[in-house]
């Protein structure tokens, strides 16, 4: 049975070898013949025709008022409100700008002590600014009652600002993370926790302090 | 001022908000056997419709690479830039939807940037931008915050790059510039008169694409300050960040 076999696919290969020269030798003279009965009578004027990118309006931006609150290392802690912008540069990635204020209240040691005041009205101005980076780690569904499915992330953020505070500004690292809910075409809600870390050396000997907010906005895209 | 300007980014935000209902319909025709409509702009969300062959689709709005479409029938959803790129335009054309690609890397104009690092010891935040006049020599322009143990202050400036190899993945880049600089000592110190003088750098750096709109750029810049006292002041500035090119 193998003999036969290997008798016939021998067979097979070998007639294939005497028939290919021949193909091959027609298919030449075609080509030979072709070229000279028939010179090119049309010449191709098909342009490249260039493929015009559609745009369909972009909203990348987010941009939104927040309102929270902050606990200012040693002066309690204090309503912050402000506002921020971010790009959406892919679906993992963004850019975030903060701007945010508030105002620090008084150490334990100014209420006990009464009368002393450690910083001027002024000067227990909190402002702070922060350029970061964010990720959306965990995007997904979330679902409101029964009937309701809302695109939302989780994101975290790092990001570098300055703060004023204490009529100095301060070189400050804001590490961040929270949820975005897509409420409508247009409407974002946020939560939001954020440290803000910068060293200071105002209660005498310097330190890195953690003000660490909690804060509610709304944003809308565009 | 900074309420005013914390309002007005308020406003800005909601006047955002208002929808723009004027402008024509964009409309594809599908051409694949399906395409798939995601429940939100990501690919973790998940796939809720498809949409056969031949039906018209109308483009409403596009949130990084994803595009929210609508049919006749008002099944809403979204659909990848890559997928729209396999239907046709109602003219029977193909369809390219605006957006990042390849050749983005060596052809773009414009780049905008953050950066952080080290001048003389004090902290920058720097926020940078630069406008390609070619695809080796670039105009740049920032503005840097710095803020040490003793001075606080600003460095604006402007000035020329030029990158050797761009169509590198990782590319080498020279720099020089001019600005002025503003310092404001502490006032716990003795000296505490502001200055600002004029001042001119010089740079050397390496660029690496992370991806079609991403570049990571760290730089070195040695910064001379033209004081009116007798000495010139040198400084050495270090920088790494961010930049997203279009």
């Amino acid at each position: 049975m193998a003999r036969r076999l290997h008798l016939f696919l021998l067979s097979v290969v070998a007639g294939c070898g005497f028939a290919a020269p021949g193909v091959h030798a027609q298919s030449q003279a075609e080509a030979v013949g072709g070229t000279e009965q028939t010179p090119q009578v049309v010449e191709p004027e098909v342009e490249r025709r260039e493929v015009k990118p559609i745009k369909v309006p972009t909203e990348n931006f987010e941009i939104g008022p927040f309102v929270g609150t902050i606990g200012i290392e040693d002066f309690g802690s204090s309503l912050v409100y402000g506002s921020r912008l971010a790009y959406h540069f892919t679906e993992d990635l963004f850019a975030e700008a903060v701007v945010g204020t508030a105002k620090a209240g008084k150490t334990s040691y100014e209420d006990l002590s009464g009368a002393a005041q450690l910083l001027t009205d002024k000067q227990r101005q909190f402002t702070y600014y922060d350029i970061a980076a964010g990720w959306n780690v965990l995007p997904g569904e979330v679902f409101f009652g029964h009937k309701r499915a809302m695109p939302a992330a989780v994101y975290t953020t790092l990001g570098v600002g300055s703060t004023r505070f204490a009529g100095d500004d301060h070189f400050t690292v804001a590490l961040g993370a929270g949820l975005r809910l897509i409420v409508n075409d247009w409407l974002a809600l946020h939560v939001d926790a954020r440290d803000h870390m910068f060293k200071t050396d105002l209660l005498g000997k310097e330190k890195l302090t953690q003000n660490l907010e909690f804060t509610l906005s709304a944003t809308a895209f565009f | 001022m900074r309420r005013y300007v914390i309002a007005l980014c308020l406003l800005l935000g909601w006047l955002a908000a208002v929808p723009a209902s004027a402008r024509a319909p964009i409309e594809v025709v599908v051409k694949d056997p399906y395409i798939d409509l995601h429940t939100g702009p990501g690919r973790g969300f998940p796939v809720t419709v498809s949409i056969e062959r031949g039906v018209t689709i109308e483009l409403i709005r596009q949130r990084t690479d994803w595009i929210e479409v609508r049919t006749a029938r008002g099944q809403k959803g979204w659909v990848n830039r890559s997928q729209l790129e396999d239907t046709l335009t109602t003219d029977g054309e193909p369809v390219k939807v605006a957006g990042p690609t390849p050749e983005a890397r060596t052809e773009h104009k414009w780049e905008i940037g953050v950066a952080t690092g080290q001048l003389s010891g004090a902290e920058v935040i720097s926020l940078n931008g630069a406008y390609a006049l070619t695809d080796t020599l670039l105009v740049r322009a920032d503005v840097s915050q710095f803020l040490g143990s003793s001075s606080n202050g600003w460095i604006g400036t402007v000035g020329l790059a030029h990158v050797f190899m761009p169509q590198w993945r990782i590319s080498p880049f020279i720099g020089v510039g001019g600005g002025i600089l503003h310092v404001s000592p502490k006032a716990t110190l003795v000296d505490t008169q502001d200055r600002t003088d004029t001042a001119a750098y010089g740079a050397l750096g390496f660029r690496g694409f992370l991806s079609d709109r991403f570049l990571l750029q760290a730089e070195y810049r040695s910064i001379v300050v033209f004081t009116d006292r007798d000495d010139n002041e040198e400084n050495d500035e270090w920088l790494v960040g961010f930049t997203y090119f279009f």
